[in-house]
């Protein structure tokens, strides 16, 4: 195109040289976006392949999560992080969504859990510091289940025990919660085994379930006669052996914990079984107390004042705790127009569990009908309950078991529920009424009469005391010179009475008195006669012959 | 267009850019090697617009994972976060620093982004043999090839952070990377405004297309 213009105007202007023609026609700078295009191709592959599934948690509040920023971490390891968080629906939770590592697919399972972890102070250890500067992160804990899941509602607290800890989880009912709270340390024999894993109210709301994990190997050590008791605090104990101080470790003391033990005098039995409930006790004596039985619910029917019967106070048989009071009520008999003080207890029928044994030793088959058999035999022997107080200073009151052979005849209802067991008036009722019956009695007594007379007598005796008096003067005066006159020949009487002892002695006494004379002589003769008959008696006796035959 | 417009090519003339000899063309050819200095003369740049075309889709490909990628990542003990180019804009958007982030928000990502569409609307208009406002195309090509050298903004700054925050226990910066990809748009950018030929917007339309593209 450009050689048309070939005219006189380009003469003398130099043609330039050939090129040697290239070969194609698409330009080498074509690999430049090429280039670009297999980078940002490859980073964009990489980047999809990275991608893990998409999961969405519910969590009570986003407090500490932010979006883009707050990370999901298993054992320390990110898996993944969030990338946004709306309300849920019902705006009463707040929904995080969260991108995943690629490889964190068999991660999100039907029980894998998730929580927020935060700085956190309990059960004796403090966790999550690092979160106090960094923020939050949702901690994870992978489940054991094989569905896939990735919709997932979050734990409130982390769990204290993660999915792959071998171990036991058990139920303790208690009444009060105490100081437990999660991660309350467990100890067996002081050593730490276990640890407090949640806890919640009973349905009818009465009880409240502390969950607890036994680690391995020690869940094997709880069976159905393991007791577990609050081994909060100090508990110090003074008898007879002197101060025992019990304690479990400074932590305990400081943060509360419970320990369990088996009674060395319990059978032999199997470990228990995941799951069982026990019955967590307030300390370790009351623990250890009681073998417990089926519990017995009786009502007892007093007709006194209970002031000072607690709900919870003991009932003993001799001395020996079986049961405990459960309520105390106040009922009105519209028939006999009486009141009555119903008092539910519940024995933990230490005693029936004594009396079934002894029937079962005997061969028989321990039913209730034989139970009932039993104890209506024993109340029969007058086995009655009475109020008893148990602290004078306190006025604490207590039900006391035993048997009354004196008692009036009475059966236990069974009939009502729960039974209602034959009850003798308590010890101070029956002061009282002996007290009573005393003082009517005096009321009686003619107390005006008796003063009246009284009076009278005693007038007449002062009368007779003064006549009496005369008496006594008058009698001075007459006889007191005869009675000298007499003293004084008495006294005469009596010299001449020694003179005549005096002479007697002279005559028999005396050494040369004729009667000892004589009596000496007499001796002498009965002496010689004696020796003479020793003398034949020692020759009777070597020659017995010589009383036939005479002295040779 | 004034079609009796004389111009070099029109003439069949080849002029030197490296030492200003004019030339004619050989016979049958479009280009050659200056007889004096020996270096490439053509009428119009070689291939212009299919270079052109390939470095702004080269750039444009960049300019997607420059934006998405993270550019700076900050580190300290607690925590690690990562921001793009956008992310940065936004925390600069405050009472205070609003001009701040204006300015990387114009430098980074508009500028970018307003070379590669205003050099695609050239090629096309070219390609389509437009003959229409070609003071007005001239004068945005001039625009294109003045500022380009000025949208480097967001990686000196990367730059100067990198090697100014390392405060090794607390505190340091990393680049990210998305600021390579950056690079490459802002480097593409200017390469393809360098290869683009602006008299092609002033050649006649019979002649320009499909023999210089």
């Amino acid at each position: 195109m450009a050689n048309t213009n070939d005219t006189e105007q380009t003469q003398g202007i130099p043609e330039a040289m050939k090129v040697p023609k290239r070969r194609g026609r698409l330009s080498i700078v074509w690999i430049i976006p090429i280039v670009a295009a297999i980078i940002g191709g490859w980073i964009a592959v990489q980047k999809i392949l990275n991608e893990g599934p998409t999961i969405t948690i519910i969590f009570p509040t986003a407090e500490g999560l932010e979006a883009g920023k707050t990370k999901i971490k298993y054992n320390g390891v990110e898996v993944g992080s969030v990338t946004a968080i709306i309300l849920s629906k019902d705006r009463k939770n707040v929904v995080a969504t969260a991108q995943m590592a690629a490889d964190s697919r068999d991660l999100l399972v039907e029980d894998t859990k998730f929580w927020v972890e935060r700085p956190r102070i309990s059960g004796g250890t403090v966790s999550g510091l690092g979160t106090l500067f960094s923020g939050a992160y949702i901690g994870m804990d992978i489940g054991k289940s094989k569905q896939e899941r990735r919709a997932f509602v979050g734990l409130h607290e982390p769990p204290v025990v993660t999915g792959d800890v071998p171990g036991r989880f058990f139920v303790l009912q208690t009444e009060d919660l105490d100081s437990l709270d999660y991660g309350t340390p467990i100890f067996f024999r002081r050593i730490q085994v276990g640890k407090v894993v949640g806890y919640e109210l009973d349905k009818d709301g009465q009880k409240i379930l502390v969950k607890v994990f036994i680690n391995a190997p020690y869940d094997q050590y709880v069976n159905h006669e393991t007791r577990f008791w609050q081994a909060s605090g100090i508990d110090v104990s003074l008898s007879a052996g002197g101060v025992r101080v019990q304690t479990q470790s400074i932590a305990s003391i400081l943060i509360g914990g419970i320990a369990f033990e088996t009674p060395a005098i319990a059978p032999v039995s199997a470990p228990a079984a995941e799951n069982s409930v026990f019955k967590l006790f307030r300390d370790r004596a009351e623990a250890m107390k009681l073998p417990e039985g089926e519990a017995h619910d009786y009502v007892l029917r007093f007709e006194q004042s209970v002031r000072g019967l607690e709900p919870g106070a003991p009932v003993e048989f001799r001395g020996v705790k079986i049961g405990e009071v459960v309520s105390v009520n106040v009922e009105f008999d519209p028939k006999t127009y009486r009141f009555a003080v119903p008092v539910k207890i519940r024995t933990y029928s230490k005693l029936s569990n004594i009396v079934n044994s002894d029937l079962s030793k005997l061969g028989e088959t321990v039913t209730e009908q034989s139970f009932r058999t039993s104890v209506d035999r024993l109340v029969a022997n007058g086995y009655r309950a009475q109020l008893q107080t148990g602290n004078l200073l306190t006025g604490a009151l207590f039900i006391a078991f035993d048997i009354f052979p004196n008692a009036p005849k009475a059966t236990v209802d069974w009939s009502q529920q729960p039974p209602v067991f034959p009850t003798v008036p308590g010890e101070l009722q029956q002061i009282q009424q002996s007290l009573t019956q005393l003082v009517k009695k005096l009321e009686k007594l003619p107390l005006d009469a008796i003063g009246k007379n009284l009076l009278e007598t005693l007038d007449t005796l002062n009368i007779s005391l003064l006549d009496m008096d005369k008496l006594l003067k008058g009698f001075g005066s007459q006889v007191t010179p005869e009675l000298r006159g007499a003293l004084s020949g008495a006294r005469r009487t009596l010299a001449a009475a020694e003179r005549s002892l005096n002479s007697l002695d002279s005559t028999y006494a005396g050494q040369d008195a004729p009667v000892q004379q004589d009596l000496r002589e007499a001796l002498q003769e009965v002496a010689r006669a004696a020796r003479s008959l020793r003398v034949l008696a020692d020759y009777l006796e070597r020659n017995p012959s010589a009383l036939l035959r005479g002295k040779k | 267009m004034n079609n009796a417009a004389a111009t070099a090519s029109n003439l069949g003339f080849l002029n030197c850019e490296s030492c200003g000899l004019l030339s004619r063309s050989a016979a049958g050819e479009h280009g050659g090697l200056c007889p004096r200095c020996g270096a490439t003369v053509h009428f119009r740049k070689p291939d212009s617009i299919q270079r052109t075309w390939a470095l702004v889709i080269a750039a444009a490909i960049c300019y997607i994972p420059a934006n998405i990628l993270p550019v700076m990542t900050t580190i300290t003990p607690f925590s690690r976060s990562s921001d793009t180019i956008m992310e940065g804009v936004v925390l600069l958007w405050s009472p205070t620093s609003w001009p701040l982030s204006i300015v990387v928000f114009v430098a980074s990502v508009t500028i970018p982004l307003a070379k590669l569409i205003a050099l695609s609307y050239l090629l096309i208009t070219i390609q389509r043999g437009s003959i229409k406002s070609n003071r007005e195309r001239t004068r945005l090509y001039r625009l294109v090839e003045f500022i380009g050298r000025w949208s480097m903004l967001d990686v000196f700054v990367d730059t100067f952070v990198v090697a100014l925050v390392q405060l090794q226990p607390l505190m340091f910066v990393e680049p990210g990377p998305g600021v390579p990809f950056f690079g490459a748009v802002v480097v593409l950018t200017m390469l393809a405004a360098t290869s683009f030929d602006p008299r092609l917007i002033w050649d006649q339309p019979e002649e320009s297309y499909g023999q210089y593209k």
